[in-house]
């Protein structure tokens, strides 16, 4: 039996960079195959190939044996070829329905086609239990049933092979538990799954056979029952590693930071932070845990300045700050507060400043990169030097423009900004998003060394390995509010994860539901 | 009272004609995400185009096919700058509006030697007002008879089609296959992208549709509405149509009472040309012409919500993901 669809010595280069050399990969028909690799290995610019974004500058593609020319995205959904993009394809004031049809409408007025498309779907939406109301804004639903209408597109498409990009990033654990039974339900129906991720803990979990790649070369291929966790980790990154980051226990002392009653009104006036309150003491790791959108950017912002509170106030370095008498983010940074922020391209750098003035943003009046008039560069450049060594960041280049540095090395740029000024109280947003394994590694060490020297931090993140591994202490956040908090050694996914959906008060209920649906 | 009230609201329909074409020409390409500062530059471009066509050839459909044409072809330039070469959409709107106010009274000069003007169109050279059939005689009739032979009959071909094309307009952006791409163009590219459409080419039919609209709007003003070309004779209509647009938040019907509101107190404008209201005194003309645009300044500013646009207006699109 052929291939549901066999990739021959792919190879495709952007510049100087070469994102993907001879690949090779052969997915048999009616299985999930996962394909894992670090940020930047080269996963997505091979999925890209597939769906016809890029085309490949050798090598060719065969679906279920045959030779196929893919040089755009009709042509691969022509093959049977269907993607779940990591950042969903879908037009949010159009209702499921239109979306869905959105190229397929099948005839040049609408109103024949969309009954059809009706019926159609609630065929799928049985066949494979992928329930939906298909006249709902999309952006009214939650992300789980998006990315469902986004799988509906392409099943509606006749798809038979379906690519899904990191597909759990934006899913709570229960959603992403949901989602895995779907596309068994799918492998069951004969549909190939080509699933793209770096998380370990998905691969082993829901598929049959896994690839690793690593700097844009195909490294292994292992049938899923026959590797383990720590292989594929060790094949990813070239080298032992540890998923889980080596610190004593915490000395927690006096509290440096305590928010009351938190709460921040957006421009629409609805209330993105509800009363939230908070200590932070000297010497602990403080983890907010929660699904992306939930009050944890909203809360970071607040708490640094760049945003005013609504209501509340914030005790910190001998100040009260509340709604009335607010501080920005410059005063805050005086008060020897610092920040990393979650969106390091949008708040963290300048993209075209070469790296040591990146180096020196927020800081940029102070007196030691100053001189009577003008900016003492040499000062900075010595800074940046020194710090691109102490922190392993390369090319260690301070004329480079930050844009051309990779993520790991851009967030290191930032934390050690920041890190550098010896702050009292560090508040860091997903730190480790888009960074490699390795560089994760030492960003982690770096974070704990910071807590061991008796400061405090507050870590906002998403990964709720990295929450469990780095945190004393965890907040869970859901919907703008504190829904829980926990010592870090009674964490485990599970509790966190029902807790991220606030559900962990009718935990009992949902368990008799999913005795029942199963 | 009634009579001066048909005779204003028989002006507002004369004075929307341009508006409505330009507005609903902006709804195409603004929908498709192409924002279209160029809609003065392209009435002008039209109305000189066909005015000339028109005296040439002596005939006012031979002059509204170039109209068209001219106005289409700013389009493209348009197209080209802002999809092909993912410039600026406003930077290459402004150049289309500067360029055609010189070119006009320029290119009019050289060939008919009139100080910028064109030859007044007589006859078959102008689109001529329609009779409606009876109308004489339906004259006498107490208030449905005045509507009838007064304000809906006796107007040119184009302002019939101009409140033709709302219906259809409707029908093509809601209830077509084309409509549901041009929108899905307008609100994420990436997602017609990925669904195997070609958003160049969605953009670019949008424009064509927005410069034969448009063409008509010009052809309007110097072979109908006026019996000529004159100097910067647009007047600002592309604006005011682009404020309607935005007013009535880029949907078909909503922009046509906005033109027509607009229009109505363009006629009220016309109408209180010196008149003294006991009390005040005679109010300035200007203070009345005004009076669209502070009312869309307040109106937007807070008395109809938020006027959200598409989503990916005026950002050219770019193949990679983010």
């Amino acid at each position: 039996m052929p291939y549901a669809i066999e990739l021959r010595d792919i190879s495709k280069r952007f510049g100087a960079v070469q994102a993907n050399k001879d690949i090779c990969l052969q997915v048999p028909a009616g299985t999930i195959h996962g394909i894992i690799g670090e940020n930047g290995a080269g996963k997505s610019t091979l999925m890209s190939i597939i769906y016809g974004f890029y085309e490949a500058d050798t090598g060719h593609i065969e679906v279920d044996g045959k030779r196929v020319d893919i040089r755009s995205s009709q042509d691969a959904i022509n093959a049977g070829i269907g993607m779940v993009h990591q950042h969903f394809m879908l037009v949010e004031n159009f209702s499921v329905l239109e979306n869905v049809i959105l190229g397929a409408e099948g005839g040049a007025v609408l109103k024949n086609g969309i009954g059809a498309a009706r019926v159609e779907l609630q065929r799928l939406a049985q066949e494979y239990s992928l329930d939906i109301d298909v006249d709902a804004i999309v952006e009214e639903l939650p992300v789980g049933l998006q990315q469902r209408v986004e799988i509906l597109k392409a099943l509606y498409r006749g798809a038979r092979i379906l690519i899904l990009d990191e597909p759990t990033g934006v899913l709570t654990p229960q959603e992403a538990d949901h989602l895995f039974r779907i596309l068994k339900a799918l492998k069951d129906q004969g549909v190939t799954v080509l699933l793209i991720t770096h998380k370990l803990r998905e691969i082993m979990a829901s598929t049959d056979n896994v690839s690793v790649m690593r700097q844009g070369e195909m490294v292994a291929h292992r049938e899923t029952t026959h590797t383990s966790k720590e292989d594929l980790a060790e094949l990813m990154v070239g080298k032992k590693v540890r998923l889980t980051v080596d610190k004593d226990d915490a000395q927690p002392s006096e509290v440096l930071l305590s928010a009351r009653d938190l709460s921040q009104f957006d421009s629409q006036g609805v209330k993105r932070l509800k009363d939230v309150s908070l200590e932070l003491r000297a010497g602990e790791i403080l983890g907010i845990a929660g699904v992306s959108g939930n009050g944890q950017s909203e809360l970071l912002n607040v708490l640094s300045g760049i945003a005013p509170m609504s209501e509340g106030e914030v005790h910190f370095a001998g100040q009260v700050i509340t709604a009335k008498a607010p501080k920005d983010a410059a005063q805050m940074r005086d008060l020897k507060m610092a920040h990393v922020p979650e969106d390091r391209h949008k708040m963290g750098l300048v993209t075209g400043f070469e790296a040591y003035e990146a180096a020196v943003l927020g800081y940029h009046n102070s007196p030691d990169y100053n001189g009577k008039v003008l900016m003492n560069r040499k000062a900075m450049l010595d800074e940046c030097n020194e710090r691109m060594a102490a922190w392993d960041v390369r090319p260690p280049n301070p004329h480079l423009k930050t844009a051309n540095f990779s993520g790991g090395n851009q967030q290191k740029i930032v934390i050690a900004r920041e890190v550098e000024q010896n702050p009292e109280v560090l508040l860091i947003g997903q730190p480790t998003r888009g960074v490699d394994i390795g560089a994760i590694e030492n960003i982690h060490e770096q974070i704990v060394k910071l807590r061991d020297s008796g400061k405090a931090i507050l870590l906002v993140s998403v990964e709720l390995d990295e929450i469990m591994a780095l945190s004393d202490r965890i907040i869970v956040m859901f919907d703008g509010a504190v829904v829980g908090e926990l010592d870090a050694k009674d964490a485990d996914e599970r509790t966190l994860g029902l807790m991220m959906a606030n559900a962990h008060q009718k935990e009992q209920e949902d368990e008799e539901q999913e005795g029942e649906s199963a | 009272m009634f009579e001066t009230l048909i005779l204003m609201l028989d002006a507002t329909m004369r004075v929307s004609t341009p508006l409505i074409f330009a507005a609903l020409a902006g709804l195409y390409s603004e929908r498709a995400g192409i924002v279209d500062i160029g809609l003065e530059g392209k009435i002008l471009g039209s109305a000189f185009a066909a005015a000339a066509a028109a005296s040439v050839f002596g005939s006012a459909w031979v002059g509204l096919c170039f109209g068209i044409l001219a106005s289409v072809g700013l389009a493209m330039i348009h197209g080209f700058a802002c999809i092909t070469h993912r410039g600026d959409h406003i930077v290459s709107g402004v150049a289309i509006n500067t360029i055609v106010a010189g070119l006009t009274v320029t290119l009019s000069m050289y060939w008919f030697g009139m100080g910028g003007q064109t030859p007044a169109l007589v006859g078959d050279a102008r689109f001529l007002d329609i009779t409606f059939p009876f109308a004489d005689a339906m004259e006498s009739v107490p208030v449905i008879g005045a509507i009838y032979s007064n304000l809906l009959s006796g107007h040119n071909i184009l302002v019939y089609l101009a409140f033709a094309m709302v219906p259809v307009t409707y029908w093509v952006i809601y209830k077509t296959r084309f409509g549901l791409r041009l929108r899905a163009v307008g609100e994420n590219p990436h997602a017609v992208d990925t669904a195997g459409i070609s958003v160049s080419l969605i953009r670019y039919r949008a424009l064509i549709i927005c410069g034969i609209l448009c063409g008509l709007a010009g052809a309007y003003l110097s072979t109908a509405h006026n019996a000529g070309f004159l100097k910067d004779m647009s007047a600002g209509k592309g604006y005011m149509a682009l404020a309607a647009l935005i007013f009535g938040k880029w949907r078909p019907v909503p922009v046509l009472l906005a033109c027509l509101l607009f229009g109505f107190l363009d006629a009220v404008a016309v109408r209180m040309q010196g008149v003294v209201i006991p009390g005040i005194g005679e109010v300035p003309v200007q203070a009345i012409e005004v009076l669209p645009y502070v009312l869309t300044v307040l109106l937007l500013a807070g008395f109809i919500g938020k006027a959200i646009g598409p989503k990916a207006i005026g950002r050219p699109y770019v193949k990679e993901r983010a």
